[in-house]
């Protein structure tokens, strides 16, 4: 039984009733928000950061940070592209399961060197990312694949909608939400999952009671970067561009969505529901400062504070707690 | 004694340059509680992992009821029933207690997917053996650490459980759950079950053991029925010496004005107008549980705690305490409870360690001077007698009582009037123990230091202290003059309290 006591101890919580309030509040100002146009508009921004988000959590549970995420994404992105241009491919089936691939292998590269030399998470992810663009760019090109030559079939599946009352709700909010089920099953209900959890509170002890920490390690990097691989090509079908320079700065928004959805940079401690609530609030906030026509270089002044604030906040309380 | 559950005849192990255990005879029977003794480096932990199946030995045999057994492995280990209960419990505060719980099964299993109920069952069978109630679904970094020992034993007997191995399981426990945890060790011993336990307090040992067995040097050098053992015998097995303990008198003018005066001082709820003074020369004990408020006292006078209330005078002079460079300054140095997280840079060096409260004492102009430092460092390694023959070691591989000799010795180099120890023997063996011991008497007589002593550790403030304040609720209750006092009337004082 969950009290009424404990529920509002879930940073879930506060989360929820923070996006609650600021829901309320835009509402006022201008009643348009809650037109169902722009709610749905507002969920599909969510789709894209919050599968990387997912992939971000994973590996912020086990105790690491991944940074190299936006790079995978533009990579597996990329090649599928331009792979489906060269031989003429009308699916979007093998594609899609081409990028997740591309970025899986990217993934258990991280992991390779994370477990095998004991290297500090962040130093490999920052490397793997400048590594993987660089040949991205180096090797396969810069020209972006503009929307007349994009495939048709990505081109067509991106705009897949469901229509509403007469608003359309893109169906890419539906893969999201089969994603974030999938890997809520994933990190609760399979051992595999909860060895994550372990091996982010102590590696040693994990050993110890017999996991097998290698694979955990493996499953952990390899699931990010297979879901930024993902995210890269969904998002190509979804702005009806391949860019291979895209992504550039997302790690901050990315990385400040888990954060806020409660995730300890520190392993161990995150979810699911948060990741979701705390890519929403990020979504929100910045879809409001345009809405309310603030300059693009306020946003990112708004964003950071945002995230000093909310981890602040956690870090107070995490030391209530302990008090 | 009917066949041993697992004996060891005549086992040596040998680690380059040293024989970490030499020729050892040891045997532990079913439902026997035996406590292992001995200083750090003794060979006890090096007993426990050769018992566990983590070391193997080089001469010797190891025989399981009875019958000798070659290429002894963790996993035969366990698969004896043997089970170990180190001191990190390695239990995993995320996940849940039922989880913590059942993890092991699942994962021997070959399990792939989890289920909740499953867990709970598993979980709730578990604490059911132990007859203990814990919340299944809270987290286990939500729980007291009394909680977080009693699921790593319920888990530890989640499988057939023969011998339950327990390094050092009170350090962290106050009281009232060292009682809870003993009731639970006699009720596993009913169940049939050995329980061997390591334990520096010799108190505990006394309390809880059939039998104990003492270590020094590799070998084993006393062994017998509890009943035939006193502390005094435990310390003279351990140490090979007896240890005087001879109390400390106070042979000062209670007359002059003292070095600290306080008056009414008061820490939000948890100190309560308290007013005690301190003359140079004294050693003071400061007694009470665990929250007593004895520790945020001590924060207070050493400016950690700049919301307090009421008057500290030192020498006459008022302080305000606001911050602690402001408490340095005046001459009150403290030394933490946990000088792990308080107190030490574990990967910095000895004489860095040592000079870094008192920096200026080791500059040439506004440079740290390293041959400044290296003095510094080896006068206090030679003063406190720290193990050492280079002061550029890091100080994690120092000993217990090693690092605690470098926490006292750098307050030593602030010049303190007031020096304010908080439990400063907790974790150190017995030998260090005293070498401490007598270094804090010597610097109250010849220097005049005005010591105040926090400790749970009862027999350390009998013997050290002239006067002991007994602490609750925040407030003094009474001075004690430890002289015609035991142990027992402390004890039963402190009980009195809860």
């Amino acid at each position: 039984m969950m009290t009424l006591a404990k529920l509002m101890r879930r940073s879930e919580t506060a989360v929820f009733l923070i996006v609650a309030a600021i829901m309320v509040v835009i509402g006022l100002i201008n009643p348009a928000f809650w037109q169902a146009d722009n709610l749905f508009n507002l969920l599909r921004a969510n789709v894209i950061i919050g599968i990387m988000a997912l992939s971000v959590l994973v590996v912020m549970i086990s105790g690491g940070i991944d940074v190299s995420f936006p790079a995978f994404a533009a990579a597996a992105m990329y090649l599928t592209v331009l792979a489906m241009n060269a031989y003429g491919h009308e699916g979007v089936m093998l594609p899609f399961i081409g990028a997740t691939l591309i970025g899986l292998i990217c993934g258990l590269a991280n992991a390779f060197f994370i477990h095998t030399f004991r290297m500090i998470p962040l130093i490999v992810t920052l490397g793997s990312a400048s590594v993987v663009r660089g040949l991205l760019l180096g090797l396969v090109g810069t020209s972006i694949v503009n929307i007349d030559r994009m495939p048709p079939a990505l081109i067509a599946f991106g705009r897949s909608s469901l229509d509403i009352g007469g608003a359309k709700l893109s169906v890419m909010v539906f893969v999201y939400l089969a994603i974030a089920g999938a890997v809520w099953l994933f990190l609760s209900r399979t051992l595999t999952g909860r060895s994550i959890f372990a091996y982010g509170d102590d590696a040693e002890s994990a050993k110890r009671v017999g996991f097998n920490t290698r694979r955990t390690v493996y499953v952990a990097y390899g699931l990010a970067g297979a879901l930024a691989g993902f995210a890269g090509l969904l998002h190509a079908s979804m702005i009806w561009l391949a860019n291979p320079r895209d992504f550039v700065g997302y790690e901050l928004d990315v990385i400040a969505a888990v954060v806020l959805g409660g995730a300890s940079i520190f392993g161990g401690r995150g979810s699911v529901l948060g990741t979701l609530l705390g890519v929403f609030l990020l979504v929100l906030i910045k879809n409001s400062l345009i809405i309310m026509r603030v300059d693009n270089t306020w946003q990112g002044v708004v964003v950071g504070g945002v995230i000093v604030v909310a981890t602040a906040l956690t870090a107070w309380r995490d030391r209530k707690t302990l008090a | 004694m009917a066949v041993p559950l697992i004996e060891l005849r005549g086992v040596t192990k040998r680690f380059p340059g040293m024989k970490a255990l030499d020729g050892i005879d040891f045997a532990i029977a079913p439902a026997e509680i035996l406590c292992l003794a001995g200083e750090n480096g003794s060979g006890k932990s090096t007993l426990i992992k050769i018992v566990s199946g983590v070391y193997a030995f080089d001469e010797g045999t190891l025989l399981i009821d009875g019958v000798p057994v070659s290429g002894f492995s963790p996993r035969a280990a366990i698969a004896a029933g043997v089970q170990v209960i180190y001191q990190d419990f390695s239990l995993f505060p995320s996940l849940t207690v039922a989880e913590n719980l059942a993890m092991g099964r699942l994962l021997s299993e070959g399990r792939r997917l989890v289920s909740p109920a499953e867990c709970r069952r598993l979980g709730a069978q578990a604490l059911a053996r132990l007859d203990v109630a814990i919340d299944l679904d809270a987290r286990v970094g939500d729980l007291s650490t009394a909680d977080r020992q009693i699921v790593a034993i319920a888990r530890a007997l989640m499988s057939e459980t023969r011998l339950l191995i327990m390094d050092e399981p009170t350090t962290a426990l106050t009281g009232r759950e060292v009682e809870r945890l003993f009731t639970l060790v006699r009720e596993i011993r009913a169940r049939g079950i050995a329980v061997l336990f390591v334990s520096h307090k010799m108190r505990e040992m006394l309390e809880i053991s059939d039998r104990i067995c003492v270590f020094r040097n590799g070998r084993k050098v006393e062994e017998g029925p509890t009943t035939d053992f006193t502390e005094a015998r435990i310390t003279r097995a351990m140490t090979g010496q007896d240890l005087g303990h001879e109390r400390y008198g106070w042979t000062g003018d209670a007359a002059a004005e003292p070095r600290l005066r306080v008056r009414g001082l008061s820490v939000g709820e948890a100190v309560r107008d308290v007013s005690f003074d301190l003359r140079a020369g004294e050693i003071v004990g400061l007694s009470g549980l665990l929250g007593s408020g004895r520790t945020e006292l001590a924060l207070a006078l050493f400016g950690m705690e700049p919301e307090h209330r009421g008057t500290v005078l030192l020498d006459g002079t008022p302080l305000s305490l606001a911050s602690v460079p402001e408490a340095v300054e005046a001459g009150i140095a403290y030394v933490p409870e946990d000088r792990l997280s308080e107190g030490l840079f574990m990967s910095q060096s000895i004489a860095r360690n040592v000079v870094a409260s008192a920096i200026e004492r080791a500059t040439r102009g506004p440079f740290l001077s390293d041959d400044a430092m290296t003095a510094l460092a080896e006068r206090t390694v030679a003063d406190m007698k720290i193990a050492t023959t280079d002061v550029e070691k890091e100080v994690g591989k120092l000993s217990g009582g090693n690092q605690q000799r470098v926490i006292i010795g750098r307050w030593l180099l602030t010049g303190p009037r007031v020096l304010i120890l908080n439990g400063p023997t907790v974790g150190v063996d017995v030998g260090s123990k005293a070498e401490i011991h007598r270094r804090i008497r010597e610097l109250a007589v010849k220097d005049g230091l005005a010591v105040l002593m926090i400790s749970d550790d009862v027999p350390e403030l009998l013997h050290n202290c002239n006067r002991i304040l007994l602490m609750h609720r925040g407030a003094i209750l009474d001075d004690l003059d430890p002289r015609g006092l035991e142990e027992d009337d402390i004890h039963s004082r402190l009980k009195t309290l809860r």
